[in-house]
């Protein structure tokens, strides 16, 4: 196999992350337009300038990316649309990238965006997939929570895990939200409240679980060029990787596809994991963001657990983790839940992260996982981020 | 170990019964062909033709080499708990009023990993056996049990809702006079039935079934024709409402096809009893049965239909009475259509020739009545849609499934002149 | 007065009054029960057609079945084999003034309380006619024997050999055909003949030797101890078949007070 090109004269600018709802009245398409004219703002470019689109929801129904571009007076002559939940942030990155890159299009905007109706979530699962239909809903209904809390229960036995060790994850994270004026959740949650929330599937509990919500993302992609005459701070993209239904023969997901391609992502972005400054995971619970721990490279495969108690995964920790609170403390809103951890990693880097701004962060990992399109999420993804210096 | 089931308190007048719910029903084509082996009490999954690959969850195409040709086959129920966690909140009211729901991972020992309910018995790494079975929304799925029988293992809850269990339940059998009554009203009440009401036609006519039956302990004898509407009625007005499980076992027979007979005065009678009869009992009983299928350890559960395995495919030698079979039948196709929403389901019993009168003239094998009545209550322990009792109707079935048209040509056989 | 004008004022003055001799059609009532291998008597049967509701919005009907011969019925020549060949032996061509006529009423029912297969023999009827008179011709014999008091298993009284109720002897019947020269003939039980009628030679004697004779016979009557011995008018017309064997039909007699 050849040596893939790298991403070298690609800029990745304008962040921008709407405001997140518990529940919202409006649309998809509503929340959508909100992101990406924060974005386009925040570039100073008009929506006509814009010739390159990539789309993740799951609440666009009946619409699609090409419905969205009517709806919203688009002409862009490169479209994508991408579903693939929690992995999407990282994809929509990577295929904008290389259409910047060929000259399919000069400026693509990646955005995802999803609205929470009282009832969405519910009918959102019981339109998810095939598999889950046929084979997974049926047995108690408890959608992911079930998937993840047999997963949670496997991992335990196998590695000696134990509540507190997930809590730390989300106890940390928590306090990183407090300093985002933007997350969900406002409160503090010690270790104690974690474990003794309210079980859900066990072993999860309450706090284990994200909060599902409307929100939207968006960022672009277009050449350093263009960012360093429109005066943007960017980032470029060091590697990214992408991977779909890796490890069908382990009986239970105790590691994601990242680790066939873990070598190929540091080497492509010539660093190691100690060179990482900060990891965006993909959190929809911790147990999956403790293995991508693991499968990225920070610590083996068993050792989350130990990782998590020696080390302080806060905003300034010696493991800057999820800054922004995560979907556990900021909210999940849908596909944006995809975003979200490239989005607040993106303006790490471009040390415009404000309050969860971690001190001199110019290399992150940020890493995806969707689709738990039976008994296990298929899809992950993962990019280094740096921070972009002007052309 | 699980507690033993007790029967119902009597019901608080003031409290509503709760309304009949189900468990999401959606599936692809392909899954149904689990439902189709539930309906039977089979394991089965999809298995590679070109490559063995046993697979799941179903699908379209082999996840080893892509051949299409998929076939379901029966498979060893055997496999080891991954892993397991209790449900405690589900956006489907289903599960919802029955929290908290216990589920679990299997890895089989032919190969796949699937999710499925568990039994209170079960624990992490232990061995388990899967069983397919029909729930409340008539779908296949699958339940690990332990690998062993522990003490009251019927009465866990996740199985009973996969179950028509008839203990603690008040049976409705239809026809008293049938001489298959007294075994399958005495099986019924060894299997913990509450209460076995037998339908009595004519009383002007006295039977012998009376006097057997009348003497057992929950056994009660009531008036009930099903080929008059009045009857039916108001035997539904005075016991709808507390018949859990109704068993169709009326049937008219009389030999010959249409030529041997030469009128259709049995032929209507046949069609009478046999297919109109169950007709009035759905529209009688059907609606209280199907309002009461949430209502607690005695809910409304199943609906019996006792069919002549000739319901498939005409035997002419009793021409007219398979062909009012095959109406009933059909019948019972649209009453699990029209159940399906409660999720009472219809269990078809196909019979071979009975022990009785009117098949003395063929050989044996044939099926006696506590043969019939075990099958019964076997299947509505197991909430199978489909019994077949006995070899000749296991046999019928594997010809009719093999090829119709041949089996329809064998038993059209002429008989040789000079 | 006209003999109707003094009818009519008889009726209006209570000096003639009307009796029903009929039971209700019920699906319940028994009807004569064959050997299972022939084809069986319809039992009566009622099914809405509508009630006030959306089969029907104004008006309430039935559809009902039945055979020839259930409930309180007529028996035309026609019904059995003997009378095959009497001319119009079918209930359609019976000559009408044949549907109201004299009737006698043979008292059984004492007899009949004491043995369940009560015959009816020329003696006993010779009795009857030294103390009531000779039986007038062309008139309906009705056999009282108290049986349409019975009700449920009691009526038919199916035991395994068969069933048990009274009814004429070959004699009796042939004698009140021959000698009497009858217009027809008449139980409480659910036949012109006895329970146990199969085994005489001819089996059912009624049946064979009244219609062989283009007699009439009537059967599941009821109240028949509500008339007297002789003097009453017995009104039974029954349904207007095509080539029909018998009917069911309301049985009324008129007696003098």
């Amino acid at each position: 196999m050849g040596k893939r090109l790298g991403y070298e004269g690609i800029a990745v600018t304008a962040p921008f992350s709407t405001p997140y709802q518990r529940y919202s009245i409006e649309t998809a398409h509503w929340w959508i337009a909100r992101a990406l004219r924060g974005s386009l703002r925040a570039a100073g470019l008009k929506p006509a300038d814009l010739d390159g689109l990539s789309v993740s929801s799951f609440t666009l129904f009946p619409d699609t990316a090409v419905g969205l571009t009517q709806h919203l007076g688009l002409v862009p002559r490169w479209l994508d649309h991408i579903p693939m939940g929690g992995a999407s942030g990282v994809v929509a990155l990577r295929r904008a990238a290389r259409a910047v890159q060929a000259g399919d299009a000069d400026f693509v905007a990646c955005v995802a965006g999803d609205t929470n109706h009282i009832d969405s979530f519910r009918n959102m699962l019981s339109s998810f997939s095939r598999f889950a239909q046929d084979a997974s809903y049926p047995y108690g209904y408890g959608g992911p929570n079930a998937n993840f809390a047999l997963m949670t229960d496997r991992y335990m036995q196998e590695f000696g895990a134990t509540r507190e060790d997930f809590g730390r994850i989300c106890v940390a994270q928590r306090e990183n939200a407090l300093k985002n004026p933007n997350a969900v959740m406002k409160k503090q949650l010690t270790l104690e409240q974690y474990l003794s929330a309210r079980p859900i599937a066990d072993p999860i509990a309450l706090f284990d679980c994200v909060m599902p919500c409307a929100g939207s993302e968006c960022f672009l992609v277009m050449s350093v060029e263009e960012a360093t005459r429109r005066n943007l701070p960017f980032a470029t993209i060091g590697s990214t990787i992408e991977r779909h239904n890796a490890h069908a023969e382990d009986p239970i997901q105790l590691r994601g596809g990242w680790t066939l391609d873990i070598d190929e992502l540091y080497e492509m972005a010539d660093c190691t994991p100690d060179d990482i400054d900060l990891l965006q995971t993909y959190d929809d619970y911790p147990v999956i963001s403790m293995m991508q721990m693991e499968d990225l490279g920070f610590c083996d495969k068993g050792s989350g657990p130990e990782f998590v108690r020696t080390r302080n995964l806060t905003v300034t920790g010696d493991f800057p983790h999820n800054t922004s609170g995560g979907q556990l403390s900021a909210g999940q809103a849908g596909a944006a839940g995809g975003f979200i951890g490239l989005v607040e990693a993106l303006r790490q880097v471009q040390g415009v992260a404000g309050g969860t701004q971690v001190k001199d962060a110019s290399k992150a990992l940020v890493s995806g996982f969707g689709m738990i399109n039976y008994d296990r999420g298929v899809c992950t993804s993962a990019a280094i981020l740096k921070s972009g210096v002007s052309a | 170990m699980t507690p033993p089931l007790r029967p119902p308190s009597k019901k608080d007048p003031q409290k509503r019964t709760k309304p009949p719910l189900r468990p999401p029903e959606a599936r692809s084509r392909a899954a149904l062909g689990l439902t189709a082996a539930a309906a039977e009490g089979r394991f089965a999954l999809q298995v590679c033709e070109e490559c063995a690959t046993v697979q799941y969850p179903p699908r379209d195409a082999c996840k080893a080499c892509l051949s299409t040709d998929l076939v379901w086959r029966d498979q060893s129920s055997s496999g080891t708990l991954l892993a397991e966690t209790t449900v405690r909140t589900s956006t489907k009211l289903y599960f919802r009023e029955r929290m908290p729901w216990r589920m679990g991972s299997v890895r089989l020992d032919v190969g796949p990993v699937i999710l499925c309910h568990l039994h209170g018995d079960c624990r992490r790494d232990d061995k388990v056996t899967i069983l397919n079975r029909l729930d409340a929304a008539g779908q296949g799925v699958l339940l690990a049990v332990p690998a062993e029988r522990t003490d009251n293992m019927d009465d866990d809850p996740q199985l009973r809702a996969l179950s028509a269990d008839p203990k603690h339940r008040r049976i409705l059998i239809t026809d008293l006079r049938n001489p298959n009554t007294p075994a399958l009203a005495g099986a019924l009440l060894d299997a913990g039935a509450a209460t076995v009401f037998l339908g009595e036609s004519e009383s002007w006519r006295p039977h012998a079934n009376r006097s057997t039956l009348a003497e057992l302990e929950n056994v009660e004898i009531l008036p009930l024709d099903v080929t008059d509407t009045a009857s039916v009625e108001k035997l539904a007005g005075e016991i709808g409402g507390k018949t859990d499980i109704l068993i169709n076992n009326a049937r008219f027979m009389r030999p010959g096809g249409a030529l041997d007979r030469g009128d259709t005065a049995f032929a209507r009678e046949e069609m009478d009893v046999n297919y109109l009869g169950p007709m009035r009992l759905a529209q009688a009983f059907g609606p209280g049965m199907c309002s009461r299928t949430g209502d607690g350890v005695n809910s409304a559960a199943a609906w019996v239909n006792i069919l002549s395995v000739h319901a498939l495919s005409n035997a002419p030698e009793y021409g007219c009475f398979t062909a009012s079979n095959a109406a009933a039948y059909s019948l019972s196709q649209s009453l699990r259509g029209e159940f399906r929403t409660s999720g009472l389901r219809v269990m078809n019993v196909f019979t071979g020739p009975t022990d009785d009168d009117w098949y003395q003239e063929l050989p044996p094998p044939k099926v006696a009545p506590n043969a019939l009545a075990r099958a019964v209550v076997a299947g509505l322990k197991q909430g199978l849609e489909d019994v077949w009792c006995g070899d000749v109707a296991n046999e019928i079935r594997e010809r009719w499934r093999r090829d119709p048209k041949v089996l329809e040509r064998e038993l059209t056989q002429g008989v040789e002149g000079a | 007065m006209t003999a109707l004008e003094t009818l009519v004022s008889g009726l209006a003055g209570g000096s003639v009054r009307i009796i029903d001799l009929t039971h209700t059609l019920d699906p319940d009532f028994p009807v004569i029960v064959l050997p299972p291998e022939f084809n069986q008597c319809a039992r009566f049967r009622m099914e809405e057609i509508s009630a006030y509701d959306h089969r029907g919005p104004a008006w309430k009907w039935h559809n009902i079945s039945m055979s020839e011969h259930t409930g309180t019925h007529f028996d035309a020549p026609s019904h059995w084999i003997s009378g095959r060949d009497v001319p119009r032996g079918a209930v359609d061509e019976i000559p009408i003034e044949a549907f109201v006529g004299p009737v006698v009423v043979i008292d059984c029912s004492s007899g009949a309380a004491e043995n369940e297969d009560f015959e009816l023999t020329p003696d006993f009827i010779a009795g009857w006619e030294a103390e009531h008179g000779e039986i007038p011709e062309d008139a309906w014999v009705l056999m009282r024997t108290d049986w349409s008091k019975r009700s449920g298993a009691d009526y038919l009284n199916m035991r395994e050999d068969g069933p048990h109720s009274p009814g004429p002897t070959p004699d009796g019947i042939r004698f009140l055909i021959e000698e009497r020269n009858i217009r027809g003939f008449g139980t409480e039980t659910v036949g012109t003949d006895g329970g146990q009628g199969a085994h005489y030679t001819p089996p059912y004697p009624a049946h064979f030797y009244l219609h062989g004779a283009g007699k009439y016979g009537l059967q599941c009557l009821a109240n028949l101890d509500q008339l007297p011995a002789t003097g009453a008018v017995l009104i039974a017309a029954p349904l207007k078949i095509k080539n029909g064997t018998g009917s069911p039909l309301r049985v009324l007699a008129m007696v003098s007070e």
